[in-house]
Order: C-alpha cells, then structure tokens, then sequence
C-alpha cells in the first residue's frame, strides 16, 4: 500500500509532464509549498483556535530571510542549508515577538490584530528601501539563488538514467519531501501532549488553564511553530521562484490559506492538504473560463482572476452555511460543529453570543 | 502653529467621516457581537452609486445640490438593500453558531462584495466630475473647503440624531434591549430579528452617506477603498470602545486627528527616515496598543472574556 502510494508519487511529475505539460507540474510544486503554509496555520487556527489573518506574513519573512542572504541585494550568496534553519527561527522570533501581543485577545480582535501585524510588515518591506535599501521595495528582490543539493544547482536540467529532470521536477522532489515531514509533524504534534493543550484551549481556555496548561507558553508555542512552517516554505518559494515582491504577500493571500484550511477541514491535516491542492488547481483551471467565455458567449465578461476571488467568497460563505467541517473535517470538529443545533446540546446554552 | 491647525481641521474632517463608518461596526458589534468585515465595502458600494449617479446627471443642468441629494438617496437605497440581505443570507442562518462561522463567513461577504462591484465598475479608479467648486475659507492661517465644512456638520448632524433616537425613540430602546439581552428582549416582546435587520439598516444608511461624503472628499472611488476605510473605521469603533455609539464618534474624530497630525509630522520627527507612505500604519498602531492596553477602549465597559 506505502510502496504504491510512493510509486505513483515518484512518478506523478513526469506523468503530469507527458500528459498536460509542464506548467501543471509547476502549479503541483507551487500547490505542495501551499500545503506546507497551509499545515503551517493549521497549527494556529485548526489546533489552537487562534483565527489568525496575517499568517502571509511569515511566509513573507521566511522568503525575505532567503532573499537578502542569497542574492546580490547584499553579496550574500550563503548556502542553503545554512539559510533555511535560519530563516525557520527568524519566522519563529516573528511569531514570537507578533504573538505576545495578543494573548489577552480572544477571537475577533485577536483576528483584527493579527491582520493588522500582516499589513504592517507588508508596508515595511514596501517602504523599506531608503534610507538605506534594505529590501528594494515594491521592485522586490531578483536573481535569489536558486537551491544547491549536493553542489547540483536544481536551477538546471539534468539528465539521470535516460530521464530528464527539468528544474520543477527537481524542485518538486525537494518540495514533497518537506510536504510530507510537515504532514508527519503535523500528526505527531496532534497526539502529542502539545496538540492536546492546544485542543483544550481552543475548547475552553478557563478550563485548560484550571487543568494546569500554561496557557501563555502554549499559545505562543502555537504561534511560533505555525510560523516555522511559514518561514519554511517561505525560504523555498523564495529559491522556487527566484524573484519576490511584496505583491506576493498581501491579505488576499493570508485569506487564500486561511481558505485552504477552512475548506479542507480545520484541524484535519489529510483535508488541510487537500484544500491547498484545490485552491491552488482551481485558480489554474479557471485559465481556461476566459477562452471558454469568449468560444460560448462571444466575449469575456468575467476576468478569470476576478472569477476566482468570486468563487473563494462564496466558497467561504456557503462552506460555513451549509458544510462548516469543511470538506474532510476531523472527527472531534464535526461533533463540535453539530453540537450546538440539537436542543438542550450540552454547548447550545453558551454559545448564543 | 498655522500647520498643526492646518492638521487638526483636516484630521477632524476625514475623523468624522470615519467615526459614521464606525457606527455601523459598533451597532452591529454591540447587538451581534460580530465583526462586519462587509461594512467597509458597503460604504464602497455606496460610494460609487454615487459617482456613478453624478456622473449621470452632472451634465443635465440640474443644480448641484439637487444632483448630490439624488446621489446620496441612490446609495442609501443600495446600500440598504445590500446590508439587509447579506444580515438575512450570510449572517442569520449562523446567529447561535460557534464565532469562528460567522466571522469567516463575514470575510467571504467582503470579498463578494468587493468582487462583484469589480466587475460593475470595473478595475480603474473613477474620479468624480466638477460639480462644485469648493471656495476656501481661512481661519487663522488654516485653510479648508466649504465643502469639508458641511461634511463636518452632516456627519455631527447624524451622529446627534442617531444618539437622541438611540435614547429616547421605542426603537431604541428595542435596540437597547436587544444589546443587553436578545433572548430576554424577545421574552419582553421585542422582536430582535427585525430589531437586528433594522440596525443593519440603519448602519448601511449612514455607511451609504460616508460613502458620498469620501467620494466628494477625495474625488475619487475604487472598489478596494473599503478595505482599509472599514479597517480604520473598525480602530476608531475599537478606539472609542467597540459597541458604544457615542465612543465610535470620539473614536473616529481622534483616530482622523492622529493620523493626519502622525503622517504630517513623522518626516520631521524621524529626520526624513520615516516618510508620510507609512500614514496607514498608525492606524494599526493605534488599534494594537488599543487592544493591548485598553481592550474596552475610551468609553466602554470592561466585559471580561468577551472579546
């Protein structure tokens, strides 16, 4: 069963190659890095119950930590094993330092806050190139060096045994690889005595503390491991992409994974995994609407990209009317979420406001 | 001197149309204990009806005043319909639902909203054409628009109202009511879903006319401009002490004051490290430090566990 789940996982990218090209598997490596950030604020929201809507900003970090130490900006050219604990502890200080803050706040302002430390961050790396230049503002930083294994650069093309391993292959090898240790992790955070002080305090935090959780460590040990991940993949998609602005990490984003793990189903890491492949496919097959607009109604009315940001409103709208588990909820969400329609339910009486 | 008065009228000018977005926060906050992140984007919807509706009639020869009265009832209208249907779809059905629910449902409205008034209006920026033209008045080496002056006194105008139908129509105090208590309210035999749909309606109403009064103030309109609008109208509802009508009006008239008085002054204080593009930020600042230190804010109660 693991040995035929591994084969077709092997094979996936040169399959995806032959049969659609390869930009989908591009879009397969850009939908693993997703899964990471996704699993990454899984821990914040899904595990603790902290609705966190500035998460990009980790991402944003972890990809700035690699950029200004691996491209010309400063002459820095370290290597990438030396850059990405870094970068991991760099996003886990953020978390830190952004999570303190906010440990009175429950709930809404504690989503208000963070979103607000996300725009914050965002506006400084916008406006942080003079005095000094710091992080080349809105032109963003280019030609970050993409990542060495072993003195092979995964920027070129090899060829091993007759196959040929373009770039996004390779990357796409590296990038399931840190996938499947963060879904590993995440699993094993979930059962361990860890996971299940931040179960207990997204349940009731009055009673975890009278239970002997120190609530205050626990939080920001939440905030700090969510954004470890962030920084993670940030560092990554930094190498990935070689190029970054501070475009690519707005609300809009921070919003797009927080969709991911709520369409998926918070707290569950398989359905935390299969929201960001979805939410990263469908955007990618939405290309096609344009084309499609034009051959059946003989014009485009709705921009593609207009389309899906439609699409993830309503998503997240009819997800939390109709299905608010998500899609492949975990077993303790789905009983919570039933709980409070039956009447005289055990939780119904608390939650009216 | 003449500059830091200069600052202050403008800061109370932009203040006191951020503090009538903050009452529809602090309305729907104080009943439903939700963040309305579609507020802001009503006001937007608001906000270009009404340029689209002068851009309509500025050429018919109609006086101004009539074309601005015309403008402001097309929004409010709008904005109406769209509050109260979204209180009826996306909010209602999740009233007794776990916080998290409703308040991503709150964030899927917003981009919905703001979406869907992408593809009306379309992308571009849309500036208001020439209807009047502001004569200035100088007091004391400041120097504002008549037209930021009747923003002014309108927005006081509504805030005053708003407060005396709070507190002495039957209404309001069904609104009173339903804020202590919605299930004793109804036990009373108030019935606090119209009591809810009624105060989104009035939060839309004056969202619509903040939307006008931002088109007129900075002459142009976005489908994005809720956003940020309803984040600093959200600090300003938090700043005065969120749920409390008369704490969002101070809070939105200090909240104005700080950032123009911040943003007019940072270049000079930071020796030109930190320029006027960080204005945004302080409003953040003063949201975190709010919550932080203060979490009722100004003029609220302190409810513990609440938030």
């Amino acid at each position: 069963m693991y040995f035929a789940i591994a084969a077709v996982l092997v094979a996936l990218p040169f399959a995806v190659d032959a049969a659609l090209g390869r930009t989908w598997v591009r879009i397969i490596d850009v939908a693993l890095l997703f899964a990471m950030l996704a699993l990454g604020l899984n821990i914040v929201v899904g595990y603790a119950g902290l609705l966190d809507l500035g998460y990009i900003a980790f991402f944003a970090v972890g990809a700035y930590a690699y950029a200004l130490l691996a491209s010309p900006q400063f002459g820095l050219h370290w290597p990438f094993f030396a850059i990405l604990p870094l970068s991991a502890l760099i996003a886990a200080f953020f978390g830190v330092i952004l999570g303190a803050p906010t440990l009175r706040l429950r709930g809404d302002y504690l989503a208000i806050v963070t979103l607000g430390f996300g725009e914050i961050i965002r506006i400084f790396l916008n406006n942080l190139n003079r005095p000094y230049n710091v992080t080349n503002g809105p032109q963003g930083i280019t030609l970050i060096d993409p990542l060495q294994v072993g003195g092979a650069s995964l920027a070129k093309t090899h060829t091993i045994a007759g196959l040929t391993i373009a770039p996004v292959h390779s990357y796409y090898f590296v990038f399931l690889t840190c996938a499947l240790i963060s879904m590993f992790m995440s699993r094993r955070l979930e059962d361990s005595r860890i996971g299940r002080a931040w179960v207990a305090i997204r349940e009731d935090e009055l009673a975890a503390a009278a239970m002997g959780i120190n609530t205050r460590d626990v939080k920001l040990l939440a905030f700090a491991m969510g954004a470890t991940f962030g920084g993670v993949a940030g560092a990554l998609f930094a190498s990935f992409q070689g190029f970054i602005s501070p475009e690519s990490f707005t609300l809009l984003d921070s919003i797009m994974v927080l969709c991911m793990v709520v369409l998926g189903g918070m707290g569950n890491v398989a359905g935390v995994v299969l929201g960001a492949v979805l939410l990263t496919a469908l955007p990618e097959a939405l290309r096609y609407a344009g084309p499609l607009q034009q051959s059946w109604l003989g014009a485009v009315y709705i921009d593609p990209s207009d389309l899906r940001m439609l699409l993830f409103g309503a998503a997240l709208v009819l997800m939390m009317l109709f299905r608010p588990a998500g899609l492949w909820p975990s077993s303790i969400r789905r009983r919570e979420l039933a709980a409070p329609r039956e009447p005289g339910g055990a939780e119904g009486a608390d939650v009216a406001r | 001197m003449d500059i830091f008065l200069q600052q202050i009228i403008n800061g109370l000018v932009l203040g006191s149309i951020y503090a009538l977005v903050a009452l529809g926060y602090t309305m729907v906050y104080g009943i439903l204990g939700l963040i309305n992140f579609a507020h802001g984007d009503i006001v937007m919807v608001g906000a270009l009806v009404a340029l689209t509706v002068v851009s309509a009639l500025g050429g018919s020869g109609l006086p101004p005043a009539v074309v601005l009265l015309a403008a402001m009832g097309a929004a409010m209208i709008v904005c109406i319909a769209l509050g109260v249907t979204i209180e009826r779809v996306a909010y209602r059905p999740l009233r007794r639902a776990p916080r998290l629910a409703p308040l991503i449902t709150a964030i899927g409205v917003s981009i919905l909203v703001q979406y869907s008034a992408a593809l009306v209006w379309g992308k571009q920026y849309i500036s208001l054409p020439t209807l009047i033209t502001p004569s200035e008045v100088a007091v004391a080496g400041a120097v504002f628009t008549d037209i930021q002056g009747y923003i002014f006194l309108l927005a006081c105008g509504i805030m005053a109202a708003l407060l005396l139908f709070i507190k002495k129509s039957r209404i309001g105090r069904a609104m009173r009511a339903t804020e202590q208590n919605p299930d004793i309210a109804g036990l009373m035999g108030v019935d606090t879903n119209r009591i809810i749909a009624f105060t989104f309606l009035v939060g839309s109403a004056i969202g619509a006319i903040a939307g006008v009064m931002v088109v007129l103030y900075y002459g142009l309109g976005h489908y994005f401009m809720g956003f940020m609008l309803g984040l600093k109208a959200f600090t300003a509802a938090v700043l005065g002490g969120i749920g409390n009508v008369a704490g969002a009006m101070l809070g939105g008239l200090l909240l104005g004051i700080i950032e123009s008085l911040a943003s007019g002054y940072i270049g000079d204080l930071t020796g030109g490290v930190l320029g006027s593009n960080y204005r945004d930020i302080f409003a953040f600042l003063v949201l975190i430090g709010v919550l932080v230190l203060r979490p009722a804010g100004l003029m609220g109660q302190q409810v513990s566990e609440r938030a």
